[in-house]
């Protein structure tokens, strides 16, 4: 008898011993191409990497030296320009599902969203190729901002819609309740109250369309120089480093490693301040 | 004026009351559930009207009609006519409903601070959002509220600090003096003392004594004290129907209603 519920005990044990086990690799597993990608990036992308990256543009085939201050610059202008495209639309499209999509419309724009959601990247490309390159006759980073613009709208749609829903009916009603207008109690307070975390979402969503190479490729194309017209096609990091990447020259290859970390970092900063940021977040 | 009601009350000299709010034949819906049957009664002006009954009568959804925030609930449906000053509140020729509300100010059984804001910026929120400029300065406007509402000694330190770091009681001072501020002329008050403790439950009693001067008072409370110490009326409502409305000393001590009897002295259930 005793030694049977010994023997139970050691069993149970085993078992425990052996879930953990598997728990613990798995976990490792998955881990292992985060830290080896970061590690290669960082050890490749690191000896390539001086000030003149930053600041200059690219140099000539042959020449060394040059960098991508161009292309740093150029993600940064067209990232803005997606965020006057997806940010009023998916700001505007979730407040309106949060409050008024309960019946067959927020169902079927709610279904829109997914949809597009799940649409590839390159395939955005094309229609912004369509609508805005193929029209006009030429690239121009607008075409590029808006192929991004419009990728961030699902996420910010969704995001904003349930933050929004988060916000206590009572904070609507208590604002109704003394006189102020609904689409002001809609905005001052309602969306005032969710902004922290509709604003984390975003710069999550900013964040993921900084590393989009394919629908860029055809819109905002690529330039050897600084350029901050709009309607111009305009470089950015990440069809730097694609153009790079597939050169045959080693000293490009390099600077393609150098872009890769460069942009890791933009991404990863990104990401780790408003995960900080938004643990304060909170519903009175 | 085609709707003022004089009363005479018998107690005391010949005092004539005028009627601020009456409210006739008043239904309401959720959906197809109905919670408030052909509600019948006056409210007076500078006087509290108390609203007693058991959880789930209706005294909430009540109260909701007379600033029409029951409406935006969806599926809510309402039939009868309220009148404020003799003028029907649901008619949209003559009433806006943001107008009413301001008019109409409400109180929440659960403080509702808004969190974004600061003290301050709770107290003047009424105000500010409203789009119309204040008359005085904003300062002096806020602090004399909060002075009204019995909160300024307590706050006049933290007034930049956010509404919601105040404790339950000091909270719900804050969501009184918010709602003064827009200067209505009817308060409506849901158990505002509820998640309350004595002491801060005295201080808005005291409070109420003092707004009735210049403000008509309607408070739901489950406290049949409460209602007994604060309230000049009281009404007795009980599965969606009102059963009586009384002077409130009648109703404690000379009930018409069996049904108000057995509540009121607690044999109810
Ligand atoms: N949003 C809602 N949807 C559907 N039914 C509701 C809703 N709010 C209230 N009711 C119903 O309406 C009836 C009256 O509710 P109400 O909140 O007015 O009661 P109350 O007298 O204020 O109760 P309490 O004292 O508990 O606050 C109840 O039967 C309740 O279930
Ligand atoms: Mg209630």
């Amino acid at each position: 008898m005793e030694n049977n519920w010994t023997q139970e005990v050691r069993k149970r044990k085993l078992i425990e011993k052996i879930f953990l086990g598997t728990v613990l690799s798995g976990t490792l597993i998955a881990i292992v191409p985060l830290v080896l990608v970061l590690g290669y990036v960082f050890i490749k992308g690191f000896s390539a990497l001086d000030f003149n990256f930053f600041t200059q543009l690219p140099a000539p085939v042959g020449e060394p030296g040059g960098g991508m201050g161009n292309a740093i610059v150029g993600t940064f202008i067209i990232v803005g320009l997606s965020c006057l495209v997806g940010l009023p639309i998916g700001i505007f499209g979730g407040i309106w599902l949060a409050l008024y999509g309960q019946g067959k419309r927020g169902f079927f724009i709610r279904y829109a969203a997914d949809v597009l959601s799940s649409i590839p990247s390159i395939v955005i490309g094309i229609f912004a190729y369509v609508l805005l390159v193929a029209t006009l006759k030429h690239f121009s980073a607008l075409a590029g901002g808006f192929a991004l613009g419009v990728i961030m709208i699902p996420t910010v749609t969704r995001t904003t819609e349930e933050l929004v829903k988060m916000v206590p009916r009572t904070l609507y009603e208590a604002g109704l309740a003394l006189g102020i207008p609904e689409w002001k109690v809609i905005l001052k307070i309602v969306f005032r109250t969710a902004w922290a975390g509709i604003f984390t979402g975003i710069m999550l969503s900013v964040a993921r369309i900084m590393g989009e190479t394919a629908p860029l490729l055809f819109t905002a194309f690529n330039s050897m120089y600084w350029n901050f017209r709009i309607d111009e096609p305009m470089a950015s990091m990440t069809v730097q480093i694609y153009n790079y990447a597939i050169s045959p020259f080693a000293d490009w290859n390099a600077k393609a490693w150098a872009g890769s970390l460069t942009l890791v970092m933009i991404v990863l900063g990104i990401t780790i301040v408003v995960r900080k940021f938004s643990r304060r977040v909170s519903y009175g | 004026m085609d709707r003022v009601i004089e009363k005479v009350k018998k107690e005391e000299k010949m005092v004539i009351e005028r009627s601020k709010m009456s409210v006739e034949n008043l239904s309401a819906w959720f959906g197809d559930k109905q919670a408030l049957f052909n509600i019948n009664i006056e409210l007076f002006e500078n006087k509290v009207t108390a609203i007693i009954g058991p959880s789930g009568c209706g005294k909430s959804t009540f109260i909701r009609n007379l600033n029409r925030l029951h409406e935006t609930i969806s599926g809510a449906k309402v039939s009868g006519k309220v009148y404020l000053d003799g003028r029907d509140i649901f008619d949209h020729n003559c009433c806006d409903v943001v107008t009413l509300r301001r008019r109409v100010g409400m109180v929440f059984q659960k403080p509702t601070p808004f969190p974004t804001m600061t003290i301050y910026e709770n107290v003047a929120a009424g105000i500010k959002l409203y789009g119309k400029k204040p008359k005085g300065k904003l300062d002096q406007i806020v602090e004399q509220i909060l002075k009204q509402a019995a909160l300024w000694d307590e706050v006049k330190d933290v007034l930049y600090k956010p509404g919601p770091s105040l404790s339950g009681g000091q909270q719900q001072r804050l969501c009184i003096a918010r709602a003064l501020a827009i200067e209505p002329e009817v308060i409506l008050l849901d158990e505002p003392c509820s998640a309350l403790d004595p002491i801060s439950t005295a201080k808005i009693e005291e409070l109420i004594h003092k707004l009735k001067q210049n403000y008509t008072i309607i408070i739901v409370t489950h406290n049949m004290q409460q209602a007994a110490r604060v309230a000049d009326y009281t009404a007795f409502f009980l599965l969606g129907e009102m059963i009586e409305f009384e002077v409130t000393s009648k109703i404690f001590t000379a009930p018409q209603d069996k049904r108000t009897e057995d509540y009121v002295t607690g044999r109810f259930g």
